[in-house]
């Protein structure tokens, strides 16, 4: 920001004050780069390329270290991402280094959806950070910063054009990530063929609105080597951590038949320009933007998703405080709802469940009713049978008194003849 | 003492290069970033009038900072402390700095000095307010600091003497700005010596006199010149040296990290989850409020969840109870109405069994009957007979 910003920034009533002699303050940037040192610094590059195409290779080289990656197989069923932190030194600074490589890019029959774990990865590392911002006790200058600084994305020497795989994953990466795009194993690109090759790249990128990192050039310390830099895209670049002895030195190369291709020859490849661009002159740059564009954009669309805004409805500024007591007062409000409507559903089950059963009471009560009646019914037949068998008993023992009192008198009229009889008869 | 926030741990041996990488260089480009940035500093400073604030700042910034144009806090007298700021631009060997000068006048100047700090308290405060609007802006650019970082606070020349101050000040518990301890041998013999001045006595001056063959600049007595950058007639090297030129971005990074940082919680543990009862903490406050929000939906669940549970048990065992009784009614009612049916039968039969019986005795006594009658009418014939033949009457 030029002195121009700072006093447009700082609003009104800045001036410009003379110093009569040497105050001191011209120590500040190294005050501040003594206490970033000390800090150690912090950098993570995210590879993506197919299987074998030169992805640990070309770390290894770029960072002149083994950092003993296993090869991968093809057999992946879908893409993963494998993070390694390394601590690096060279002199007084100290790098913690975050390599992640995608695993199985490009393996798949069907690819539509082999940017989306790559999308989630740097999408997680925004989170994380997000989530650190937002705590109330937090602790933001010792968070180990894991978010992708860069992404070098490998474009297959094939020579002719991006595959569509390559078109639609830097698309969906462009407003997540700062893109370098390398033309890996350069040195199986003809020398003729290279030149028409960046260009229809370029190109490509271009008509297809893929926004690729731009080297600054607002700096007039590195503006023109970032500009010149920037006509070299893509950088074609070769890998190796073998070593081959060329004149009388021992250089990092690949020996062919018909010739060695020097690593750090740059005729040979754009590795130098990658290492001077990504690691020399830029690192710190590519923080920054991760930071202050890439992030901020996530952190912006994430706050707006949870509701957060800058102005209520009617345009008022809305401070930090006003919107989390509004959010909470809504999520209280929602989980009283929710109690509420649970416990009315009960009511009305059990409400539901009484009428039940008073319903099958009563059917009950019906049905005994109507056995009872039954019963009473029976009972009068019976009774009537009853009745009508003690009419004919009493009818009859009338009949035979009668009959008796009659035979009596019979009797005594005739006691002689029917002495015999009587006898008899009293022997009956 | 102020607690440092702590360095990231122990760093394990690092890995050793195999040749150039390159980023040996990552500290040239912070340096080229930062100055390209310019840099801004918030100084305050707070005493009673006249104790030579102004001058100190002029010296300490070799320049007019307050002049005739802008005169100093002690000509500013107002009827109530105030707080104000002078904000300017100083560009050196590239670098610029934006220096805002923050004073207080009439601080301890009433007659009545309870409270009259309240004033610098409120604005160093509101300046951690402004920080945290923008910073929670869902659209945030780029944030001016203009926090305080550091108060330079003037005591009256009383007869007590320093040694007098310093224990006061360990009695009362201030905590006052803590040197970090570095590697370096050389600057820790410095803090060290700074320390041991604490707190410092400062002689500031712009004007240049001439001392055997020197140009100095300092305060001209009848005995003698005290000069300003003699770091035997007075502190004030010291305090340049360590204000300005070597620690200058420690005190912003402490304001930062740390006095901010409890402002900032303070402020958010306040209004949020803990905003209703702010008696009450939730935890050692190491989430952000929406997750303590999440955290209590969750429990919100988990708690219908079981309610729900135990309601439905209580509605299932009334039905249970309600069905059995039901049941048990049924079965009553069923068991009347077998033992109903069952006398009735008993009945039926028993009256079946007196029919038969009655009707049994009566066909008996109607053939007996027959009989009779029978008898009867053979005797009667025999009587006939018997009459006829003369043997009766």
């Amino acid at each position: 920001m030029a002195s121009a910003d700072i006093v447009r920034q700082m609003g009104e009533n800045v001036r410009p004050l003379s110093l009569s002699g040497h105050v001191g303050f011209d120590s500040l940037p190294d005050q501040l780069v003594n206490k970033s040192t000390s800090q150690g610094f912090c950098f993570n590059i995210l590879c993506v390329g197919e299987t074998g195409i030169g992805k640990s290779t070309l770390m290894d080289t770029l960072f002149n270290t083994n950092f003993e990656n296993t090869q991968s197989t093809h057999y992946e069923s879908r893409v993963k991402l494998k993070a390694q932190t390394y601590e690096l030194q060279e002199s007084t600074a100290r790098l913690k280094l975050t390599i992640v490589n995608s695993v199985g890019f490009g393996d798949q029959i069907n690819k539509e959806d082999s940017y989306k774990p790559i999308i989630d990865y740097i999408d997680a590392q925004f989170e994380a950070y997000l989530q650190e911002e937002l705590k109330i006790k937090r602790s933001l200058h010792n968070y180990h910063d894991s978010r992708i600084h860069v992404c070098l994305y490998f474009i297959s020497p094939t020579g002719h054009s991006l595959k569509s795989l390559d078109l639609v994953t830097m698309k969906k990466l462009d407003s997540k990530v700062n893109i370098i795009p390398v033309i890996a194993k350069a040195d199986t690109v003809a020398k003729n063929e290279l030149h028409k090759f960046k260009i229809k790249i370029m190109g490509e990128l271009v008509s297809n609105g893929v926004q690729i990192y731009q080297f600054p050039i607002d700096d007039e310390t590195v503006a023109k080597i970032n500009s010149t830099m920037n006509g070299h895209l893509p950088f074609a670049v070769i890998g190796s951590t073998e070593e081959v002895k060329v004149g009388n030195k021992m250089v990092k190369a690949r020996q062919y038949p018909w010739g060695v291709v020097q690593v750090e020859n740059e005729n040979h490849s754009d590795f130098v320009k990658l290492r001077e661009m990504l690691v020399c002159v830029n690192m710190e740059d590519l923080r920054e933007q991760t930071h202050t564009r890439h992030y901020e954009l996530y952190r912006r669309c994430k706050l707006e998703e949870m509701g957060f805004k800058d102005t209520d409805p009617n345009n008022k500024p809305v401070s930090l405080q006003e919107t989390y007591e509004a959010k909470r007062n809504e999520f209280l409000g929602e989980l009283q709802r929710k109690e509420e409507e649970m416990r009315q559903m009960f009511v009305m089950r059990v409400k539901e469940k009484e009428s039940q059963l008073k319903e099958a009471e009563r059917e009950l009560q019906d049905k005994f009713e109507n056995l009872k009646k039954m019963h009473q019914e029976e009972r009068k037949k019976l009774d009537e049978k009853k009745s009508v068998l003690d009419e004919e008993m009493s009818v009859f023992n009338k009949r035979k008194a009668a009959t008796e009192l009659l035979q009596g008198q019979a009797f005594q009229t005739a006691p002689q003849m029917n002495l015999k009889k009587d006898k008899d008869r009293k022997n009956y | 003492m102020i607690e440092r926030p702590e360095a990231g741990g122990g760093v394990p041996h690092p890995r050793s290069l195999e040749g150039y990488v390159g980023f040996a260089n990552l500290p040239n480009q912070v340096y080229r970033k930062s100055v390209k940035r310019g840099f801004e500093f918030t100084l305050m400073v707070v005493g009673e009038s006249g104790l030579g604030k102004s001058t100190l700042i002029n010296s300490l910034f070799l320049s007019d900072l307050y002049s005739k144009e802008y005169p100093g806090p002690s000509l500013r007298i107002k009827k109530t402390v105030q707080v104000e700021q002078v904000k300017v631009l100083v560009k050196e060997g590239g670098v610029q700095l934006t220096l805002t000068i923050v004073d207080t006048p009439g601080f301890g100047d009433a007659v009545d000095n309870s409270n009259c700090w309240q004033p610098v308290i409120n604005y160093i405060d509101s300046k951690f307010e402004d920080f945290l609007n923008s910073e929670s802006r869902v659209n945030r650019r780029q944030m001016a600091d203009t926090r305080v970082h550091c108060c330079l606070y003037f005591i009256a020349p009383s007869g007590h003497g320093l040694d007098y101050v310093m224990k006061e000040i360990k009695e009362q518990n201030i905590k006052i700005y803590e040197f970090p301890v570095t590697e370096d041998d050389e600057d820790n013999k410095l803090i060290k010596k700074f320390k041991d001045h604490v707190p410092l006595a400062v002689v500031g001056s712009t004007l240049v006199f001439e001392v055997n063959g020197r140009k100095v600049r300092g305060r001209q007595y009848p005995w003698g010149v005290a000069e300003v950058e003699n770091g035997e007639h007075c502190d004030f090297s010291l305090l340049r040296n360590m204000l300005i030129r070597t620690h200058m971005q420690d005190l912003k990074d402490i304001t930062n990290n740390v006095h901010y940082e409890n402002y900032r919680s303070r402020k958010l543990a306040a209004v949020t989850g803990n905003g209703i009862d702010a008696s009450k903490t939730k935890g050692p406050l190491t989430r952000s409020p929406l997750a303590e929000m999440e955290d209590e939906r969750r429990e919100h669940v988990a708690k219908m969840k079981k309610m729900e549970t135990e309601m439905e048990q209580v509605f299932e065992m009334k039905v249970k109870e309600k069905k059995q009784k039901l049941k048990d009614s049924e079965n009553e009612l069923q068991r009347r109405h077998e033992q109903m049916k069952k006398n009735l039968e008993a009945q039926y039969k028993e009256l079946e069994e007196k029919r038969k019986q009655f009707e049994e005795e009566k066909a008996a006594w109607e053939m007996e009957q027959r009989v009779l009658e029978q008898q009867r009418l053979d005797s009667s014939k025999t009587m006939e007979k018997n009459k006829k033949k003369g043997k009766i009457f």
